[in-house]
């Protein structure tokens, strides 16, 4: 089915995030990395629920989505950068 | 009409796959913070959208589509505006020029 392959695709367009998590230079690029994981892993679920019939999959990845809007923010708000 | 909504799934997803790859080839190979932080939160979005709208699309009743409405609008959101925190986080003068 096509959209297994897609699915696949999602994950496989997620874990291309994490070399740039590991390594990266800075504070900063780990953080927007973390972000795209998070909207990746979204995608993921999402395209999981459509390929296998299951629509309480979107529920969870709901829940990862709320985790990565706080996720960001409270790197912003606890660096203490400027306003 | 069934067909015609299968096929457009179908399409919208395999545009939004293609939009996350090209964040995640973006954020491999960009070379400063900034034009990473650029291509992440505009294709980053795109995709997210485009899949859901292409789930949208391929899952039939309004329950199963409040969800996928639900997740776009809060990535849509948090995206943007970490994208602006960090970006004026790290620009010299606080950003505003």
């Amino acid at each position: 089915m096509i959209l297994d392959v897609f699915s696949l695709a999602a994950l496989l367009a997620t874990l291309a995030a994490l070399p740039r998590l590991v390594f990266g230079p800075s504070a900063e690029d780990r953080i927007i990395a973390a972000q795209l994981a998070g909207t990746g892993t979204v995608a993921t679920l999402i395209l999981l629920g459509v390929a296998s019939g299951t629509p309480a999959l979107y529920d969870v990845a709901l829940v990862f989505a709320a985790l990565a809007a706080v996720a960001g923010l409270a790197f912003v708000a606890l660096r203490g950068g400027r306003t | 009409m069934s067909a015609f909504f299968s096929i457009l799934g179908i399409g919208l997803i395999a545009t939004g796959v293609g939009f996350l790859a090209l964040a995640a080839l973006g954020l491999w190979r960009l070379p400063d913070l900034l034009s990473r932080l650029h291509v992440l939160t505009k294709a980053d979005t795109a995709g997210l959208s485009l899949i859901a709208l292409g789930a949208a699309c391929l899952t039939g009743t309004r329950a199963e589509i409040l969800p996928l409405m639900l997740c776009v609008l809060l990535i849509a959101i948090s995206g943007a505006t970490v994208g602006q925190l960090i970006a004026r986080s790290v620009t010299p003068r606080g950003g505003r020029s």
